[in-house]
């Protein structure tokens, strides 16, 4: 179940669909396409996962799909829910130097870098 | 003529020169101390949230207008999502449908050396990611994020190159621009300007495009020329040998100067671009714009046309000295001052200025001789005071700090000798010396007046002035 939510917020729009009831049908994503996402969001299914995260993500896409059938041949597509405009920032340096607060966060540090396991090349 | 035809596409990021990165207050200076200049909206930290910084907008409207493209009045800002442990938020803030700057050209030199527009797709606003260290912590790779938030102008060609050259002489067109406008270092050592090259090969008369190989990171012009050279030419090997190319992502090794394949066992790029919730639509108003556009400097073509009509100069000569504006004024400051020829004021620059910068790997800006100083020593030739061989002694003294041209001259005694008695004397002394080669003279072997005259400079120190010991040379011979 927690790698099924890690997938649904990856899928940050539409993550609290989850929780919604939403009538069975057939499933519209395929395996590979839910192993395709997986890969893309890092995680690793187990075989005996899938049929269930197959089954609540097209639920998901289903009902975000029901969006399809609106008219949308002369509407501007929104960028944002908002309906406004970025307000800028001047070009000021506004920040000071807190990395040794910001480190005391971090699983390991030395001088002054963050460590993470090595990546290949 | 070859039967395969190369097309070229570049992606240029270009670092902006900001104070503070795009969407934090951190600052972007260059060499800090490991992650000193990254702050919660750099690290990724949740619950921060982004905001644009207005110098980022003025300068993408700047290049926009400077290469007759659009700025767009309504652009987007996107979320390009991958996992590097360089990127801490696990995505890339870039524009995606809806970038900034659309369309543009600018006009190059192709190899026949004939003018040749080149068109450019776009160019879109993004941050850059920050740096890994592989190679200095056991078992780990560091993180330094002090880059991560810098703004970038990506800018995007048309696949309108068609050979290494051009490539470079396009990407040196955009590097000059971005310097002109003031709006990147353009600094590529420190990586502020570099380039993706997009290479394929086609059968000359195909009309459709080869499959191309994208090499990326390529941070320095020769770098450009010899990747893309060596892409076309393996291109082309795996083609004449029944093969097929991959279209992939390949990486330049300088040392061994060969490109190879960065494919890996992942899946292809699959960046799942969405709109970020984060950042509203950028708006630009007409007015802002037109503000830009009265801000906007002399370009580096405009220039060049003015220097060709005010100071008469070859088109060649003034396409190098409009190649950075603080070579440009250097070059005016000189010209203005000087009361002599503009064009011999080109050829000191192109020539023994710019071989001495070189060689100190000095800047312009740092020239050890000021504008008002070589317009001093042009002076001394243009009235004959000097011969332009003598000059290069005197430039010399001027570079390591002798003095001005009229000092050197002055302390060294290098004044040309105008005495015609002096100089008849001298002329005389040779003559009489050289009974052998005046009688050869006389009898029909013309060649010798240049063994006369060397004679006289050797015995004057160079001082003679050239012309009038050639007549009087002549003269006494005839």
């Amino acid at each position: 179940m927690h790698k099924t939510a890690c997938i649904i917020t990856a899928a940050k729009f539409v993550g609290y669909l989850v929780r919604l009831e939403i009538p069975d049908r057939p499933v519209s994503l395929t395996k590979e396409q839910v192993q395709h996402i997986a890969i893309l969001a890092r995680l690793q299914l187990e075989d005996d996962e899938f049929e269930d995260v197959v089954s609540k993500l097209s639920k998901i896409v289903d009902f975000v799909d029901q969006l399809q059938a609106a008219p949308t041949e002369n509407v501007v597509p929104m960028a944002h829910p908002l309906n406004m405009s970025l307000r800028l920032r001047a070009d000021d340096i506004t920040e000071a130097d807190n990395r040794d607060r910001y480190q005391e966060n971090a699983p390991s540090v030395e001088s002054g870098y963050y460590l993470v396991p090595r990546v290949i090349e | 003529m070859s039967r395969w035809e190369v097309v070229i596409g570049l992606e240029i990021h270009t670092q902006l020169a900001t104070n503070s990165k795009i969407f934090s207050g951190s600052s972007t200076a260059y060499g800090a101390e490991p992650n000193a200049q990254a702050s919660l909206v750099d690290l990724g930290y949740p619950g921060v949230l982004p905001v644009l910084n207005v110098e980022v907008v003025r300068m993408a409207a700047m290049f926009g207008l400077a290469v007759n493209a659009t700025v767009a009045k309504r652009s987007i800002f996107a979320r390009k999502n991958y996992f590097y442990p360089d990127l801490p938020k696990g995505y890339q803030i870039s524009q995606y449908e809806l970038p900034i700057v659309v369309g543009g050209e600018l006009f190059i030199r192709d190899d026949a050396g004939d003018e040749k527009r080149i068109r450019i797709t776009r160019a879109h606003l993004e941050e850059d990611a920050g740096k890994s260290v592989h190679d200095e912590f056991e078992g780990s790779t560091g993180v330094d994020l002090n880059r991560a938030g810098t703004p970038l102008l990506e800018i995007v060609s048309e696949p309108d190159l068609r050979s290494a050259k051009e490539a470079v002489a396009y990407m040196r067109k955009i590097h000059s621009i971005v310097r002109y406008l003031e709006i990147s270092d353009g600094n590529m050592q420190e990586g502020s300007f570099r380039c993706d090259a997009n290479v394929s090969v086609r059968q000359v008369g195909q009309v459709e495009l080869g499959t191309r190989a994208e090499v990326k990171n390529l941070n320095s012009f020769r770098f450009v020329e010899k990747a893309i050279n060596f892409e076309i030419a393996r291109q082309i090997d795996v083609i004449e040998d029944g093969g097929v190319v991959v279209q992939e992502t390949r990486l330049y090794d300088s040392d061994k100067d060969e490109t190879r394949s960065m494919r890996s066992k992942e899946e292809a790029n699959d960046y799942r671009y969405f709109p970020d919730p984060d950042l509203l639509p950028v708006e630009i108003e007409d007015s802002f714009v037109e503000e830009v556009r009265r801000s906007l400097p002399e370009l580096p073509h405009v220039k060049c046309a003015r220097f060709i009509a005010e100071y008469a100069l070859k088109e060649a000569d003034a396409e190098i000295l409009t190649v950075s504006r603080a070579l440009a004024d250097f070059y005016e400051e000189v010209a203005k001052t000087t009361a002599g020829d503009s064009r011999i004021a080109a050829n000191w620059i192109i020539g023994d200025l710019s071989a001495l910068l070189n060689r100190d790997n000095i800047d312009i800006q740092d020239s050890p001789i000021t504008p008002i100083a070589l317009a001093g020593l042009l002076d001394r030739i243009t009235d004959d005071t000097i011969s332009g061989k003598i000059a290069k002694e005197v430039f010399d003294g001027m570079s390591t700090g002798e003095g001005s041209a009229d000092e050197i001259i002055a302390a060294k005694g290098l004044q040309q000798i105008t005495d015609v008695s002096a100089l008849d004397a001298i002329v005389a002394a040779i003559i009489d010396a050289n009974p052998a080669q005046v009688a050869d003279y006389r009898a029909g072997k013309e060649k010798l007046l240049g063994f006369f005259v060397g004679q006289v400079m050797k015995e004057t120190g160079g001082k003679a002035n050239p012309g009038q010991v050639n007549q009087l040379i002549k003269q006494k011979l005839s």
